[in-house]
């Protein structure tokens, strides 16, 4: 419901600025802020193996909220964000290698170049709607995956290119720990510039397109620019991941970016929340975390002497996209409004408990 | 008299062989109240319609504060100040109804997808906070103030259309296009919609041009009324005036029995 009767009681707003914050009340906030030192604080205390799993969530974070923003808020559909994602990281390595921009300046500028390529590939974006658009950008999928493998001076061809890792001031962030500063610092930039765009005018225009598009044209949206717009940002957020992730491996091959990939940010956020920032967040954890559990899970079984057999060893990865599938039903069936909502549940049962409503 | 606010010159509209609108032209004087009444499909959405910019006319021209509009586009006429409300309702329904009426500020805004995001760097904030003020002055003028932060989709059919008049109001408008402003409304809510419309029209000075099936109600606050019938214009003037016309009474408003037995024999 709304957000009014979430409020504690004795919390008045007194101005429409405090009306209009990012978080619901004071303490949210704090709580947000203490999580981010906390974060900040992480690798003094976790090993690298937690880092890694950190930093993994960062930059697919950030590719899957611009997915989001093209999904959940403006109502469109996108098959091929893995291939944007990867556009940014081959992107960003050849900025680098070719034009010798420094490593920090090449990821912004690999966001602007998917920009420009997923707003043309979004170009029909602007005209067909639902299935159609599925496969259009079903084809831009498979067409990006292509110029991948086919050319050399962009991407290395099949064997793939080098990406330098982020040199800022003479110290190189080429370890777990240094890179997941610049991770986070990338991840909390980012959320916090979605939670404004949804909060300004440009945002509240997506949302208005996907609602009701009719109606949003006779208040004065124009349908085909915000169409357009939103590919592009989409686009912008997954070429930001792709930069991150090349730099953090250090290495890019065109095999990785493909539509099973794409599939998994889809995944990302119909688990966490169509249209919802917080569910991103929580849907990227999810399905960060899933393979790892399972993996463990795995490893477990394998101590037990029943378990250490072939088809549990070495089915491993089967298991894990069984997992995927069957996690993504799951959520369709039970709760497919994401997790965002069941914790909007959760949060409620709490504060009204013991009255059902 | 000033000049009037919207000319509609000679619109036709078909679609395929239906023909919706035939050689239909009048005028609505600037700060009136004009009704557009009719038998049912009659073609009063379709010119809503066209005026608005959903429907482009076949032939005819529509001008709006003395410039021609029949060939832009509906988010233009938008800029230009045109409002409207739909017949079956058209809110964002998964969006507050405070964002729904900020989209109405949508084209006075002037903050982007990069000015936007930067908040507090940019004016962004200082522009969202001022539209703000006016919004919740719109929501004061409706009483919607108890619903501000309800989701569209949830609220009740009486509330949903006057949260569509907000909306529509935020955009500044200098013509509002009404369809069916009370359709569905006890007798209460509709006495609560006429004040609306009648205080909208007197203190913000909005033009209105708006369908509606409730007779009284177009008697009461009208100040000129229109009928359509088979997509043709039967007569256009003073309310009264169309009230006494005979071909008006036995299109639409219908005629005692025994009157049409004269008639006929």
């Amino acid at each position: 419901m709304s957000s009014l009767t979430m409020r504690p009681c004795g919390d008045f707003r007194t101005s429409y600025a405090q009306d209009n914050t990012i978080f619901e009340t004071k303490t949210i906030r704090m709580m947000a802020i203490l999580s981010v030192l906390v974060l900040c604080a992480a690798p003094l205390f976790l090993d690298s193996y937690f880092i890694s799993i950190f930093i993994q969530m960062s930059y697919l974070g950030i590719a899957a909220l611009g997915l989001n923003i093209l999904v959940g808020y403006t109502g469109q559909i996108s098959l091929g964000h893995g291939a944007f994602f990867g556009f940014g990281a081959f992107a960003s390595a050849w900025l680098n290698i070719s034009m010798g921009i420094p490593v920090f300046l090449c990821i912004p500028l690999a966001g602007f170049l998917t920009m420009a390529v997923g707003m043309m590939f979004g170009m029909p974006a602007a005209r067909i709607k639902g299935l159609y658009l599925a496969i259009a950008t079903l084809a831009a999928q498979f067409i990006i995956e292509d110029f991948f493998a086919r050319a050399e001076w962009f991407s290395g061809g099949s064997s793939g290119s080098m990406a330098e890792p982020i040199n800022l001031f003479g110290f190189a962030f080429d370890t777990d720990e240094s890179f997941y500063y610049i991770a986070l610092f990338a991840f909390v930039v980012m959320f916090i510039w979605g939670c404004n765009l949804m909060r300004s005018r440009d945002g509240r225009a997506f949302v208005a397109v996907r609602d009701h598009y009719l109606s949003a044209e006779i208040m004065g949206v124009k349908l085909n620019k915000y169409r357009l717009l939103s590919f592009g940002i989409s686009s912008f957020y997954a070429g930001i991941g792709g930069a991150l992730y090349a730099h953090y491996l250090g290495y890019v091959s065109a095999e990785g970016f493909t539509i099973f990939m794409s599939i998994q940010f889809l995944a990302m956020i119909i688990i966490g929340g169509l249209g919802s920032i917080k569910g991103t967040m929580m849907g990227v954890i999810f399905m960060v975390l899933l393979p790892e559990v399972l993996s463990g899970g795995v490893g477990m079984m394998q101590e037990t002497e029943w378990g250490n057999i072939p088809m549990v060893v070495d089915g491993l990865a089967y298991i894990k996209e069984m997992a995927i599938g069957l996690v993504i039903i799951m959520f369709l069936i039970f709760e497919p409004e994401g997790l965002a909502h069941r914790w909007k549940q959760i949060k409620n049962y709490w504060k009204f408990y013991p009255f059902a409503y | 008299m000033s000049e009037p606010i919207l000319k509609i010159d000679k619109i036709s509209l078909a679609f395929g062989g239906v023909k919706a609108l035939t050689d239909v032209s009048f005028e609505v004087p600037r700060g009136s109240v004009f009704s557009i009444i009719g038998p049912n499909g009659a073609g009063k959405t379709s010119m809503l319609n066209c005026i608005s910019g959903r429907y482009k006319p076949n032939s005819g021209s529509i001008t709006f504060n003395n410039q021609n509009v029949t060939h832009l586009r509906p988010n233009d006429r938008a800029d230009l100040g045109m409002g409207r409300t739909f017949q079956n309702l058209a809110l964002f329904g998964h969006m507050s109804v405070l964002d729904n009426i900020m989209v109405g500020r949508h084209h006075l805004l002037k903050n982007n997808w990069i000015s936007g995001p930067l908040y507090w760097a940019s004016k962004a904030q200082k522009e969202e906070l001022e539209h703000r003020r006016y919004v919740e002055e719109v929501i004061d003028f409706l009483e919607i103030s108890h619903i501000r932060k309800s989701v569209a989709g949830t609220l009740s059919y009486g509330l949903r259309k006057r949260v569509e008049l907000a909306r529509a109001m935020a955009l500044n408008p200098q013509l509002i296009l009404l369809d069916e402003p009370m359709a569905g409304m006890n007798l209460e809510e509709k006495e609560d919609m006429a004040r609306y419309i009648l205080d909208l029209n007197e203190e913000f000075g909005i033009t209105v041009v708006m369908i509606e099936h409730d007779m009284g109600v177009v008697m009461d606050i009208s100040h000129q009324v229109m009928v359509l019938d088979f997509g043709k214009k039967l007569i256009a003037g003073l309310p009264d005036e169309v009230m006494a016309n005979e071909h008006v009474k036995r299109a639409y408003l219908g005629v005692e029995d025994d009157a049409e037995l004269e008639e006929v024999s």
